[in-house]
């Protein structure tokens, strides 16, 4: 245990002195949680002249919000684009996070002296996971809460309701994290294999896609998210978490690492 | 203290070691050399269980590669062919995480002893990245030594430096070499074998010869002596020749070369009979070999 607490500290150390996982860890937040606030200031103007715009039809929402009036309806409706948006965070901060420092070990070739210690691949492994995950779950939870807390002095309180209901508490305490270290370990596998750093979190980022489908889904009307979505979404991911975590933990082997990573 | 026997690596269709079998004692510096591509890398990878070999079996203090493979990495000290240091940080950081790793009990009195030893004290809150060739290979060094190993594998120490940063790092080894420690160094550089080494031996993919410097001279040339006339040689070879004890009478230009196994016992008589034929005798000296010469007349030969 001790170990591992040696190498996350180390990765924090290194890999925050990278500009580009910086940029990745400080400025996505920031994005996304200034965007549906600003959206919110702005839909706040529309509210008296709502009638007469040319409304979505009722089917569009289905029973997204049954005893919602048009304008709320359409308002939670963005907000759950927009959470639906936060999920990426826990995607691409570990990705860009394991991507640089798996990419830098390798070509700095830092990793086979690390490998000659007595330490064990699993606690390496786990290492390298964990200083990826935290900082992107931390910084997730962080945004997630300066956003529900903007939006809290925005929206009506019905509204707020449908911000932190269940199926959004699972989503960023349960699908988050799960959604992370499939960002992991899928980096972890893509780095053994590429020599270019942004080449990997590029790769690896990829994990986002399944979660934009979802999010073009919801927005043209293809699907609605709802509390079932949101907890088949947290199987589907644990599934694949633990097959792709198999997968990086045997190419995470001493000699595969010495002599099959390119 | 490192024994192998038949040790053999493949990688897919290309034979890396083969059959290597060696017994290296407790306190020996042992010169592992030999061209590009030989294997060496591959053999200290193997003994240091960072890779396991494919067939045949080694040990190591005791302990058995393949098997034992935590206690070995415990106890044996690698400097890696690149240093691979965390250039981002500190040497003291660099060198705190690495004690941790090998459980060091006094991490900081540990890194700073190794900091303080190779002269990178005052620098030890700058960045790797800032140091220079030699500063980086002395601290990789000292990332070697942080747990204490008894034993501690070199590979090729002083590759890319400077004649005076390879100098330090030469004396160094054998300052390490007085502690007792039992080291095991690749390297390309015979000079450097020939004055560090116990034994060396010559390998290319199998273990070509194994022995002590002067013995491997001894063995490939014999000991030969050469005598610097004032006038041209080739006459006093025929005269030389009718010595019983000669093995071979070469001469060039004015230099005539004999080679004989006890030149102390007989270079007077020589001398005395070269003189009274009317040699002008300038210069006598023994010719020395370098392990060079050794080294490129095996690795030639089996080629
Ligand atoms: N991961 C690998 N995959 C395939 N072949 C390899 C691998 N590593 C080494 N080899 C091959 O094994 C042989 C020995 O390589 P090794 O690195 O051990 O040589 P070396 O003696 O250390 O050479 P150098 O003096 O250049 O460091 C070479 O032919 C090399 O191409
Ligand atoms: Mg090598």
């Amino acid at each position: 245990m001790e170990k591992v607490k040696t190498i996350v500290l180390k990765e924090w150390a290194e890999v925050f002195k990278n500009r580009m996982v910086l940029f990745t860890v400080a400025f996505l937040p920031l994005l996304f949680t200034a965007m549906p606030l600003i959206t919110l200031v702005a839909t706040a103007n529309l509210e008296g002249d709502i009638s007469g715009v040319d409304s979505p039809p009722d089917e569009f929402f289905g029973d997204l919000c049954i005893e919602l009036s048009e304008f709320d309806c359409t308002q939670v409706y963005l907000l759950n684009i927009y959470t639906l948006m936060f999920m990426m965070l826990p995607v691409i901060i570990p990705a860009s996070i394991a991507s640089y420092s798996i990419v830098g070990e390798k070509t700095a070739r830092s990793l086979e002296p690390i490998l000659a210690t007595p330490i064990t691949v699993l606690e390496l492994v786990t290492a390298k996971a964990i200083a990826a995950i935290i900082p992107a779950i931390v910084v997730t939870w962080i945004a997630f809460g300066a956003y529900v807390i903007g939006a809290w002095f925005m929206v009506t309180e019905t509204i707020f309701g449908y911000l932190v209901a269940p199926m959004w508490l699972i989503a960023v305490f349960i699908v988050g994290p799960l959604l992370a270290l499939m960002a992991v370990s899928a980096a972890i596998m893509i780095s053994s294999r590429v020599s270019d750093p942004r080449v990997a979190e590029q790769l690896s980022a990829i994990v986002v896609l399944p979660l934009l489908m979802l999010i073009i889904g919801q927005s043209v009307g293809f699907i609605l998210i709802d509390r079932r979505v949101i907890v088949l979404m947290g199987v589907v991911v644990a599934v694949l978490d633990a097959g792709l975590l198999y997968l990086s933990v045997r190419v995470f082997q001493r000699e595969t690492i010495l002599t099959r990573w390119k | 203290m490192i024994k192998c026997e038949n040790l053999t690596k493949k990688f897919d269709e290309t034979l890396a070691v083969d059959r290597l079998t060696l017994d290296i004692a407790e306190g020996e510096v042992f010169g592992f050399l030999g061209p590009n591509g030989a294997g060496k890398t591959t053999t200290v990878r193997m003994l240091t269980s960072l890779i396991g070999p494919t067939a045949g079996e080694a040990t190591v203090m005791g302990y058995k590669i393949g098997q034992d493979d935590q206690e070995i990495r415990r106890n044996v000290g690698i400097l890696t062919e690149t240093p691979g240091l965390y250039d981002r940080l500190s040497a003291w950081r660099n060198l705190t995480i690495y004690a941790k790793l090998y459980e060091v009990e006094q991490v900081a009195a540990q890194v700073e002893k190794y900091l303080k030893m190779l002269g990178l004290w005052a620098r030890r809150h700058d960045a790797a990245g800032t140091f220079s060739k030699g500063m980086r290979q002395k601290l990789a060094i000292a990332r070697t030594l942080l747990h204490e190993p008894k034993i501690i594998f070199l590979d090729e120490p002083t590759a890319g430096l400077d004649p005076e940063a390879a100098k330090l790092v030469r004396d160094f080894i054998a300052e390490l070499k007085g502690e007792g420690r039992t080291i095991f160094i690749c390297t390309h550089n015979l000079d450097e074998a020939d004055r560090l080494c116990d034994r060396v031996a010559v390998f290319k993919t199998r273990l070509r010869v194994v022995n002590t410097p002067k013995a491997l001279r001894k063995q490939l040339y014999g000991r030969q002596v050469v005598f610097h006339l004032a006038e041209a040689a080739e006459p006093f070879g025929a005269i030389a020749a009718t010595f019983p004890f000669l093995k071979r009478t070469q001469t060039v230009e004015n230099k005539l070369v004999l080679a004989m196994d006890e030149p102390e016992r007989h270079n007077p008589e020589i001398i005395r009979h070269l003189v009274q034929s009317g040699a002008n005798i300038q210069f006598v000296g023994e010719l020395r070999h370098s392990l060079e010469d050794v080294y490129l007349q095996l690795v030639k030969d089996e080629s």
